[in-house]
């Protein structure tokens, strides 16, 4: 780490100085609309000044090392080098920590590469010793950087239109036992699912090609599956099919049988790495197949938080990269998630326009210069009596699956569909009467259950079904910072 | 033929049919969104029809759902053996395509589809679905 | 969506949609009368089958309804115009006690409100129509306070097939509210017999038949020409429950209308200037193209421009302004009106008529400026 400052010390003078002298803090700076903007949570050492932390981060994320090199001035360096510009102290945190808040032009970055950005913005700072910890909890992306990546392959209107269903959520199921199945056996659950109402059923992340389950003939009988539920609804119907594989000469090949069945998805886990991913957006938009995105390890560096990557970041990231539905948590299922955060993940995924939200965790105003959105997808520990909550908090243009609340329904997969859908289509068409809807949501499952047993008999199982755990990451609620406009 | 089955296109299709009154009250919706209000028949619904044929153009200045439940009954009396359909529009920047579509009315007799699979090598199948209806010309369809 | 955005329409609950006038099979629950309705639904024959001494809340329902407060408040914005005023009271009435019996399940047909609106420019014809469409709509006979105001280029095509759609179009917008279709003699030329009104002419009688629930229909223009429309088309006339007569005011009752757009506008006469407005109306009364409300307002705009002058003239000689001076008309801004020139026997010629704005060129500037200072 720098040593002290010392008072009139040349700045181009060899030898190793505070990173706030080197030009990296600067509390004057006014970010420019072009700016790309980092908020990060950092938690110094103990007798580490707050500025200096931050100027630390600013530096070692942009251009600096550990010493002065007279190098920096063959360069326009008041460029290259990121600013940091605001401190702003966490209420009642212990140990103190602070919001740091880094603009960085966007020069800095290659087009289109979230590898490269990823690897100056969370490359090397995260493992600082002058730093206890250290949380990337929101960036402003501007509108020029934005331009250089494609996106979604066909974002939500797309998708809505490919699969000709609008106006409420999908509905969608992960395959259970996720592993262990035989290929046939597995076709079974899909088929059943598919036919009992659900849009999409889903390999779960882990299932790849194991030895009792190879990916070619499970694709068979999926696709078997999807067809024939396809005849018997009259609907399009569609099974995530995972590509995730040990190399990109097998997701491609994976990818490409997928499509010669003709499914209408695909799917991938965040394992494979952010430019896995963006090779396989570019392969679906080209190939005209759905990719979903399963965030398998996100939670390994996303959910403490003091350290990591806050989830909404990883949205964006995902979201410029290129995905059509990214699991962004449920609110009310089994998984991690504060009903706030959540919505403020939602809305960063779906909207062109995002306004600061401390309540949301929204550091930055996000203009998304009209790129498509990102279905979010609510997966994990959700029932048909939860459907008032589940679309109250996450709105219609998401996919809500019903793993263990479809196969686990005692009068088969293809009843507990059928519960889930009426479930969906009774809400929403409460919801579109006028009705008060969160709060007559019970009443209004118990009446469509009258017509639809499935529905009466998942309500008497789960009904009463909750997982009410603390959040481990609820955003604090800090002074609005500056807008960027 | 068999016992048929009842597409589930659109939403509502798993609910019991909507009365008169449950239609204009997602009419209304639509309407009180700022969404135009389209009405659409066919006697092929096939899933991946996008086109069913147009009643009218979509009605973009409505005040209340009276003005689309008036189209509804004039083409239900046209059509009265199709598929009639009827979609809200949201022209909103970013928002640019349906955002609610359900049947508001079916034929008597929905004889399903037709899945047919051509084997090919390695196992793989090609599928391809056809309506049973379409089977026959346009005019002859659902006349029973 | 330029028409029926009217303050009644936004704070219009959101259920408000679904709740249908029809028949009584479903009334509108704004003020609680579906639930006794559905209550009441199992009599087969409620006349005999209820029991007479059965007790309704009048009360509570006349509350709701404000009938009283939207009673009062056309009486106080509108002057005069007492006859038309109590048609208004009596179609408010009957409504109400229509409610009133549905709501215990005494079910008849809904009164029929299509209306005619007869009188000559200026009466006020436009102004209560677009009120009629809020009245309605708080007492609860229409599902949305607008009005679509319509003519016949609005209705009537250019060709073959043109007609029926562009009708309709205008029908299915004034759902929910009410139609207003002014001069509709228009719509219908008989000495052409090939003449695309007609098609309109018949689809307006099967709406005003059929489509009682969903629309109101009112038809306005100069009365003789509504009488022989009403004897060619004489099926229209059937349809209409209420012919109003909209009559010409008097000068106190324009007098009247002056002061009330004056004072919207936050202006006063000076009593000086109340006196010549008052002679002004007398005389204008009697000219041609008279245009009762309507008249008033132009000679009031006029004013308006003749005080703005006067005001910039006297500043510009170097007199300090008050706000007294802002807000008056005096006499003189209204004793420039060439409406005063036969009396004064001036040459000026009268091939400007009344409704001609004097004071919008140099000329007549001067004139009102020498004219003052006399």
């Amino acid at each position: 780490m720098a040593g002290t400052s010392e008072p009139g010390r040349p700045r181009w003078l060899a030898g190793v100085m505070p990173y706030k002298e080197m030009g990296y803090w600067k509390p004057d700076y006014v970010p420019e609309d072009s700016d790309i903007i980092a908020a990060f949570r950092i938690t110094p050492q103990d007798g580490v000044e707050p500025e200096e932390a931050a100027a630390a981060v600013a530096g070692e994320s942009s251009t600096a090392t550990w010493t002065v090199v007279w190098t920096d001035r063959l360069t326009a360096h008041d460029n290259y080098q990121a600013k940091a510009y605001k401190v702003i102290p966490v209420p009642n945190s212990s140990p103190p920590s602070y919001i740091a808040y880094i603009a960085y032009k966007h020069d800095l970055f290659e087009e289109g590469s979230i590898a490269n950005l990823t690897s100056s913005i969370i490359g090397n700072v995260f493992g600082f010793k002058a730093l206890k910890a250290l949380r990337l909890e929101d960036m402003h992306i501007p509108r020029e950087y934005i331009k250089t990546y494609d996106g979604p392959p066909h974002g939500i209107i797309t998708e809505r239109e490919m699969v000709n269903k609008y106006g409420r959520p999908l509905l969608g199921a992960t395959t259970k036992p996720k592993l262990g199945l035989s290929p046939r056996n597995y076709g079974r659950v899909v088929y059943e699912a598919l036919r009992g109402g659900l849009d999409f059923v889903k390999d779960d992340e882990n299932i790849n090609s194991q030895n009792f389950n190879r990916w070619r003939d499970r694709y068979l009988y999926c696709m078997e599956a999807v067809h024939r539920a396809e005849e018997v609804t009259g609907e399009v119907k569609g099974h995530y099919l995972n590509v995730t594989a040990a190399t990109m000469e097998d997701m491609y090949e994976r990818a490409e049988f997928a499509k010669e069945l003709g499914s209408v998805i695909i799917m991938i886990d965040l394992t494979i790495g952010f430019t896995a991913m963006t090779s396989m957006s570019k392969w679906a938009r080209k190939n005209g197949l759905i990719l979903h995105l399963h965030r398998a390890g996100y939670a390994t560096y996303a959910r403490q938080k003091n350290h990591g990557v806050n989830f909404r970041v990883l949205s964006k990231w995902c979201r410029l990269l290129g995905v059509d539905h990214i699991h962004s948590g449920t609110v009310v299922g089994k998984l991690e998630g504060d009903p706030n955060a959540i919505q403020g993940y939602y809305n960063t995924l779906r909207e062109d326009k995002v306004a600061v939200n401390p309540v949301q965790g929204i550091y930055f105003e996000q203009d998304w210069a009209h790129m498509p959105g990102v279905m979010p997808v609510a997966s994990g520990g959700i029932h048909a009596g939860q459907m008032h909550q589940l679309l109250h908090y996450l709105g219609e243009d998401c996919v809500l699956q019903f793993g263990g609340g479809t196969i686990g329904h005692p009068m088969g997969v293809a009843a507990g569909a059928t519960a889930n859908r009426v479930a969906v289509e009774a809400m929403i068409q409460a919801r579109n009467e006028g009705r008060d809807y969160f709060k007559e949501g019970p009443d209004i499952l118990k009446k469509a259950a009258k017509t639809c047993s499935p529905l009466a008999s998942a309500l008497e199982v789960w009904g009463d079904i909750t997982f009410d755990f603390e959040s481990t990451d609820v955003p604090d609620v800090l002074e609005l910072p500056t807008p960027v406009s | 033929m068999g016992t048929g089955l009842k597409i589930t296109q659109g939403t509502f299709s798993y609910l019991p049919d909507l009365s008169d009154d449950e239609i204009r009250a997602q009419i209304q919706y639509g309407i009180d969104n700022g969404w135009a209000v389209a009405i659409e028949y066919t006697d092929d619904p096939h899933p991946r029809n996008s086109y069913w044929d147009m009643w009218g153009m979509p009605m973009f200045d409505l005040e209340d759902a009276a003005g689309g439940m008036h189209e509804v009954t004039r083409c239900r009396e046209a059509f009265p053996n199709q598929y009639i359909k009827v979609s809200l529009y949201n022209a909103k920047l970013t928002k640019q395509t349906i955002a609610l579509q359900f049947i508001v009315q079916r034929p008597g007799h929905e004889p399903g589809f037709r899945l047919v699979r051509q084997e090919g090598a390695d196992r793989q199948i090609r599928y391809t679905m056809e309506a049973y209806a379409a089977q026959k010309p346009h005019g002859d369809r659902y006349a029973d | 969506m330029a028409q029926g955005i009217t303050p009644e329409k936004l704070i219009s609950p959101p259920h408000q949609g679904t709740g249908m006038y029809k028949g009584g099979s479903n009334v509108d629950d704004r003020f609680g009368a579906d639930k006794a309705s559905e209550e009441f639904s199992e009599y087969t024959d409620p006349l005999r089958e209820i029991p007479d001494d059965l007790e309704v809340d009048a009360q509570k329902l006349f509350a709701d309804s404000k009938v009283k407060e939207v009673l009062e408040k056309l009486d106080s914005d509108l002057v005069a115009l007492e006859n038309v005023k109590e048609r208004i009271s009596e179609i408010a009435h009957l409504l109400l006690i229509d409610r009133l019996r549905r709501s215990i399940g005494l079910e008849a047909e809904p009164p029929t409100l299509h209306m005619s609106f007869t009188g000559n420019p200026g009466t006020g014809k436009t102004t209560v129509a677009s009120r009629m469409g809020q009245i309605l709509w708080k007492l609860g006979y229409i599902r949305k306070g607008h009005v679509v105001t319509a003519s016949r280029d609005d209705l009537v095509g250019q060709y073959v097939g043109h007609t029926a759609p562009k009708t309709r179009e205008v029908i299915k917008r004034a759902m929910g509210g009410v139609l207003f279709i002014d001069e509709a003699y228009n719509i219908y030329r008989l000495d052409n017999e090939r003449d695309y009104g007609q098609e309109t002419v018949e689809m307006l009688l099967e709406v005003m038949e059929n489509d009682r629930q969903d629309l109101v229909v009112v038809m306005a223009g100069y009365r003789d020409k509504m009488d022989r429309f009403f004897s060619d088309v004489p099926g229209i006339s059937s349809r209409i429950a209420h012919h109003v007569d909209f009559p010409d005011y008097s000068a106190p009752e324009l007098l009247d209308i002056g002061r009330m757009m004056l004072d919207a506008q936050r202006y006063r006469f000076s009593s000086d200037a109340e006196q010549a407005f008052q002679d002004y109306l007398s005389l204008r009364l009697n000219r041609p193209h008279f245009a009762n409300g309507r008249s008033v307002r132009n000679a009031l705009d006029r004013a308006r421009m003749r005080q703005a002058i006067r005001l910039y003239d006297s500043a510009e000689s170097g007199r300090k302004l008050t706000k007294k001076d802002l807000v008056t008309i005096e006499a003189d801004d209204i004793l420039a009106s060439r409406v005063f020139d036969d009396l004064h026997q001036t040459s000026e010629s009268e091939n400007n008529t009344g409704n001609g704005l004097a004071g919008t060129n140099v000329k007549s500037r001067k004139t009102a400026g020498s004219k003052g200072k006399k």
